[in-house]
């Protein structure tokens, strides 16, 4: 894993002491609010309706055992007892009060964790696949070209006063796991004729101008790569329009300027910027970036414990049957844990799951955790003859439902329980529809299904590329839900179609059983997944179900 | 045509807590939606919502949501002013329990 450097360490410490600082002058009054808030922003410290939140980062949402127990301890210690994980591969704390955020802070430094929030109008944390470092099918770890990113454009001079923010997501796996499609520039690690070199997407993002990116290179080849990104944020940067914050994004230059004429923009600025690269220092630096990240030392052990176990236990089986992912190691395993357990808050651990969780990575796991942006945790590298016993002590702290990319396993934004933005409440609508679809008993019937769920059109909860995508909006001074059908979020990212008008609070569950129940009327078999069989038959049938009431009046 | 003003209540987030809380009629800052000064007037409520705003080491965000007259006292009219006199909905916290 990546470890700090003293410098980063002192500048923490620095920077923890500094907001201490103005915490204090913000309580005596000799701070207003107005000078306050981008300090608080800076460091993470939002207000929220209720209350304050503070966002923590992790960084390629890549912890250690240390490091989440201490997140449990702030829990414990300034909050409710309980975190929520969020879809940015971070941690919210819903409840502190001003004046403990410093301690929280110095407490976070203590394991190299900090709050900092790259805010403003720059290139942001650069967000990679939740597997990294351990899928089978990965082509090569994404995470140290993450993180020569975050060095390159932290404090690139010419890129503090962009248009507006910009965000870099790169995934080194066929399979996208990083939603590459949404960001701003997506990278995916592909090989060609042996070498290693990047597909470059550009112009995605969801917001209020939902847009798929497109691809601006299909292959740059490694070396290559920083003077290219350079060229297309510096191409933005310069013509990128700065009239309107809601047109400034790169996807509306794309969608206004067209991506044939970007791309021969970026081709000239290209070709100006890559002698400045030519001494290789940028290649040296990622060799040394990679050494951080090195794979650890794997067993070589026998399964035998493992298969005896998924024969003889059916519960285990349909836990490691929905929850394992396959490993690049032989006779390893990638664990995700889910934090969607029915009815229970999407994200949501408790200090006490978040030390178990903690002991199981320590123990089993080579002392490695990950945060999804699908709001699970991760141990990414299980040996499988360890997993009975993962899975019983994951049991016991109420962390072993087997629901990993199923209904339950629902993507949802805070929305108006917590969010000073929101517009209708998302959390109990995705606590309903698990609640529901347990009842019914139809959840492993259904099969693969990503629900999203957004309380505004901020699109936290990603609903546009959810398979069935849930947007919470405020009609008249009530709450009403409108949904997307046969969005998804992976390699072959599609926004989704909106099915007509939206539902009140009380009706939503309904609609989306409905939905469900359309689909399993008429797949061709068990085997056609959701999202298959509504490429297959588009979104007609599933409008005449939701509004059959039109229908009759058209008639 | 100007529309008509509806009742409104001034209301914040307090500074070291972040909780809600709206302004009274005698200059307090009450944790009790029912206890909040209702606002009939509209160049009234302008006056009230300046001297909320000069509070800075008290409140935070403090603005207008509209309210109506019920039998304790000014209740919120909106869905959201009405969670933010409860909190959240998935737990058991904040002014649903600690009030
Ligand atoms: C509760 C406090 C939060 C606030 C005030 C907030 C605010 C915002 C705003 C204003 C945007 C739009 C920014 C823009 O496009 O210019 C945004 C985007 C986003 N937020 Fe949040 N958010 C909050 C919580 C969360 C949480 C909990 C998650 C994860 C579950 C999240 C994930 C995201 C993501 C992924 C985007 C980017 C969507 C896109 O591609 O446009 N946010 N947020
Ligand atoms: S989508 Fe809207 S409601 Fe949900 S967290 Fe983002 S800003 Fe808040």
């Amino acid at each position: 894993m990546y470890r700090y450097s003293d410098f980063d360490r002192d500048f923490l410490a620095e920077r923890n002491r500094q907001f201490r600082a103005q915490v204090e002058r913000r309580i005596d009054g000799s701070l207003t609010e107005d000078e306050f808030k981008p300090l608080r922003l800076m460091n993470g410290l939002y207000l929220q309706l209720h209350a304050y939140m503070l966002r923590v980062a992790i960084p390629y949402g890549t912890l250690n055992s240390a490091q989440m127990r201490q997140l449990a301890y702030l829990a414990e210690t300034w909050d409710k007892g309980y975190g929520h994980f969020t879809t940015r591969q971070n941690i919210q704390y819903n409840w502190p009060r001003l004046r403990d955020v410093p301690d929280m802070l110095d407490a976070l430094a203590e394991v190299g964790l900090h709050a900092i929030q790259t805010s403003g109008n720059t290139i942001r944390n650069v967000t990679a696949d939740h597997f990294a470092g351990a899928a089978a099918d990965e082509v090569a770890d994404p995470r140290p070209v993450a993180e020569l990113l975050r060095q390159w454009s932290t404090d690139h001079p010419e890129f503090q006063f962009m248009p507006r923010k910009f965000k870099i997501a790169i995934t080194g796996a066929p399979n996208d796991r990083a939603v590459t499609a949404a960001h701003d520039i997506g990278l995916r690690i592909v090989r060609k004729d042996g070498e290693i070199g990047y597909q470059v997407l550009v112009g995605g993002g969801l917001g209020r101008t939902p847009m798929i990116g497109k691809v601006l290179a299909e292959f740059i080849p490694a070396d290559d790569l920083l003077p290219y990104l350079e060229a297309t944020v510096a191409v933005w940067n310069v013509i990128g329009r700065r009239d309107n914050k809601y047109k400034a994004r790169i996807k509306i230059l794309v969608h206004e300027f067209g991506l044939e004429n970007l791309k021969a923009e970026v081709e000239k600025e290209f070709a100006l910027r890559k002698p400045l690269y030519a001494g290789g220092k940028d290649v040296a630096l990622l060799e040394e970036i990679k050494t951080h990240f090195a794979a650890p030392a794997f067993d070589a052990a026998p399964t035998d414990a493992f298969d005896a176990f998924y024969a003889a236990d059916p519960i285990f089986r349909s836990w490691a049957d929905t929850n394992l992912s396959e490993h690049r190691a032989e006779g390893y395993a990638i664990v995700t844990i889910s934090l969607k357990k029915q009815g229970d808050t999407p994200g949501d651990a408790t200090a006490d799951q978040m030390r178990v969780m903690a002991d199981l990575a320590q123990r089993y796991g080579h002392d490695e955790l990950r945060i999804s942006h699908e709001q699970n945790v991760i141990l990414p590298h299980v040996h499988k003859r360890h997993l009975p016993q993962i899975h019983a002590e994951l049991r016991a702290a109420g962390l072993a439902t087997a629901n990993i990319g199923l209904i339950s396993d629902i993507i949802a934004c805070p929305g108006m329980d917590y969010c000073a933005l929101a517009t209708a409440r998302s959390i109990p609508v995705a606590q309903e529809i698990a609640t529901r679809f347990e009842e019914l008993k139809l959840e492993h019937e259904v099969g693969p299904l990503k629900i999203k769920i957004s309380g505004c059109i901020n699109a936290c909860g990603h609903h546009h590329v959810g398979h069935i995508g849930i947007l919470g909006l405020d009609r008249a001074g009530v709450e009403n839900y409108q949904i997307t059908l046969g969005g998804d979020g992976t390699e072959d990212a599609v926004i989704g179609t909106r099915t007509g008008p939206g539902f009140a609070y009380d009706e939503i569950v309904g609609a989306v059983e409905t939905i469900v129940k359309t689909y399993l009327g008429l797949r061709e078999s068990a085997e056609e997944t959701f999202l298959q069989a509504y490429a297959r038959v588009g979104i007609e049938p599933f409008k005449a179900a939701l509004y059959p009431e039109t229908k009759t009046r058209a008639a | 045509m100007p529309r008509d003003f509806t009742p409104k209540v001034i209301t914040a987030n307090h500074l070291l807590e972040g909780d809600v809380v709206y302004q009274t009629a005698d200059d307090r800052w009450t944790r009790y939606h029912a206890e909040a000064e209702l606002i009939t007037d509209e160049a009234h409520a302008q006056i009230r919502l300046l001297d909320a705003e000069r509070q800075v080491d008290t409140i935070v965000g403090a603005y207008l949501a509209d309210a109506q007259d019920g039998p304790k006292g000014p209740e919120p009219t909106h869905f959201r002013e009405v969670f933010r006199t409860r909190g959240p909905s998935n737990y058991a916290h904040g002014k649903q329990v600690e009030l």
